[in-house]
């Protein structure tokens, strides 16, 4: 059942995700499994929004339903005020593993959406110079995935997901298969290109630290079901450098996540 | 493997010495030739039949039946695979008929084979075409299941098309299991030849290794058996060429790719 809303209390102007009383049930209601339960949240235009939780509290669900590739039970999602029943071309997703074509160079992986989605190859072809010169790859269009390390796989997994100029980039764990070092140059990379592109972002991920280093704010979710266990602004000039982790305000706001997670039973 | 120039004149200097042994046995306990020939009279057997264009001709003919066949049986076994692939009714209804068809030996076939397309090229071209068929189905319909869940749901995050899907992934992604499928098929297609030329044939090398018998000219046979691994050899390392050059990405190919490209650097931007 779905209640319509008025306009004005739908979504504020400005939103460009509303997620609104959304629960996902795996399998059939009386013996499924409860993934999601009454998560509600919305992310204004251009802010980074960082979803933390421990593994199996259903964040990648959530990613999956805001991506279109799962259908919610109840509730709704809505992108720039429609909902989202279906795989869109304004959203970019990058997953937890670059996912990248071997048969395809590095600019033909990055030009991937825009052939599926038949946009104009010469611009494209631009844009994607532009985009790879931001991530610190520019010369390595003609390699190939299986010729580049893991961190720069992922660099191109990131542009990929911005060619075609979408609403809304999601991101899965993006780093979580990184080394600790390159996991931390990532962050900082990431930081940066978010700071020039100003892209809306909902940014998955387990560790506590990166959630409150890469986020304007942060949603805190607890497991079994998954439900919002805390949402707060992170308070901290940009851009922010690795040393801002040492900072006691950085450290109050980990240890809020971990206090949320304890007492929802999410660290064992 | 690589042994080197020592490695490798080693191994000539191996298979010489088999070849001697056996030419020294055969004359020694004085073998009847019809039993086992010398390799010496072998090799004047191949000779003469090279020198007289009668080997060149019955090779013609197997080499363009094996072709024929191939890619025949080929496209149709592409064409089932994919269609097998994509929907789910097409293999609920044919999937009896599949596992019927590839527990049975097809080589039993040849006779039924020539008494439906006479004695010419055609039944042989349909014996080859048969026999390479079901590795290449077989093949098409795992690679193209193959698209690991990820790349899936990258191309539906796209709004992708059930076809273009098939185009942007799945295809290229069973490239490496259809080549596989591919060298199968065309030494398949070699033995599907030949067995229709047993059967009844007015040339090729089958039934030139059958009238051979019946003159009990061992040596000539054995001339036959050898071109013919030599042919087999041809036809798969075409194959594999191929194979090379469309699949330079492939991870069990990489170990060739990354030496060329280390060999190479700098060319490669």
């Amino acid at each position: 059942m779905r209640v319509v809303a008025p306009a004005a209390e739908r979504a504020a102007a400005t939103d460009v995700i509303a997620v609104r009383r959304l629960s996902k049930r795996y399998g059939r209601a009386a013996d499924g499994i409860l993934a999601l339960e009454d998560i509600d949240f919305s992310v204004p235009d251009r802010e980074f929004l960082s979803i933390v939780g421990p593994s199996g509290c259903g964040k990648s669900t959530l990613l999956k339903i805001l991506a279109g590739l799962l259908p919610a039970t109840e509730g709704e999602a809505l992108l720039n005020g429609t909902p989202i029943d279906g795989p869109r071309r304004d959203i970019g997703v990058v997953f937890q593993s670059p996912v990248l074509f071997p048969w395809r160079s590095v600019l033909g992986n990055v030009l991937l959406p825009a052939d599926v989605q038949r946009l104009g190859r010469e611009e494209m072809r631009a844009r994607a110079h532009g985009l790879l010169k931001l991530v610190g790859l520019d010369g390595f269009e003609h390699r190939y995935p299986w010729q580049l390390s893991g961190g720069m796989q992922q660099r191109v997994a990131l542009v990929r997901a911005l060619i075609h100029d979408p609403a809304l980039l999601l991101m899965d764990e993006p780093f979580g298969a990184l080394d600790a070092m390159t996991r931390d140059a990532m962050n900082v990379e990431l930081q940066r290109i978010w700071m020039e592109r100003r892209k809306t972002v909902v940014f998955i991920t387990h560790s506590t630290a990166e959630a409150v280093f890469l986020g304007d704010r942060v949603l805190v979710m607890t497991p079994r079901p998954g439900k919002v266990g805390d949402l707060f602004q992170v308070e901290l000039p940009r851009p922010r450098s690795l040393d801002v982790m040492n900072t006691e305000k950085f450290g109050g706001y980990v240890r809020r996540i971990r206090g949320v997670l304890n007492a929802g039973g999410g660290i064992e | 493997m690589n042994m080197g120039l020592r490695g490798f004149s080693l191994r000539l200097l191996l298979i010489a010495a088999v070849l001697l042994v056996w030419e020294a046995l055969v004359r020694t306990f004085d073998v009847p030739a019809f039993i086992l020939p010398a390799p010496s009279s072998v090799f004047v057997a191949l000779y003469r039949g090279m020198a007289s264009s009668l080997y060149l001709d019955h090779i013609g003919v197997t080499v363009s039946e094996t072709l024929m066949g191939f890619a025949l049986g080929s496209a149709l076994a592409f064409a089932l695979g994919v269609a097998v692939a994509l929907s789910r009714k097409v293999e609920y209804y044919l999937y009896p008929f599949i596992v019927m068809f590839q527990a049975m030996p097809k080589v039993a076939l040849a006779p039924l084979i020539i008494v439906w397309f006479g004695l010419g090229i055609t039944s042989k071209v349909v014996s080859a075409a048969l026999v390479a068929f079901f590795p290449l189905m077989v093949n098409t319909i795992v690679g193209l299941r193959s698209a690991e869940e990820d790349r899936i749901n990258l191309m539906r995050s796209l709004a992708a098309s059930r076809w273009q899907i098939f185009w942007m992934l799945q295809l290229p992604n069973a490239m490496p299991y259809i080549f596989a499928g591919l060298e199968i098929a065309m030494i398949f297609a070699l033995i599907g030849s030949i067995v229709g030329e047993f059967v009844g044939a007015q040339s090729g090398l089958g039934m030139l290794i059958q009238s051979m018998n019946f003159t009990m000219d061992v040596a000539g046979q054995f001339s036959i058996l050898l071109i013919l691994s030599m042919l087999g050899l041809l036809l798969n390392s075409l194959v594999a060429e191929v194979r090379r050059r469309v699949l330079f990405w492939d991870p069990s190919q990489k170990i060739e790719a990354a030496g060329s490209a280390a060999a190479g650097k700098g060319g490669v931007q």
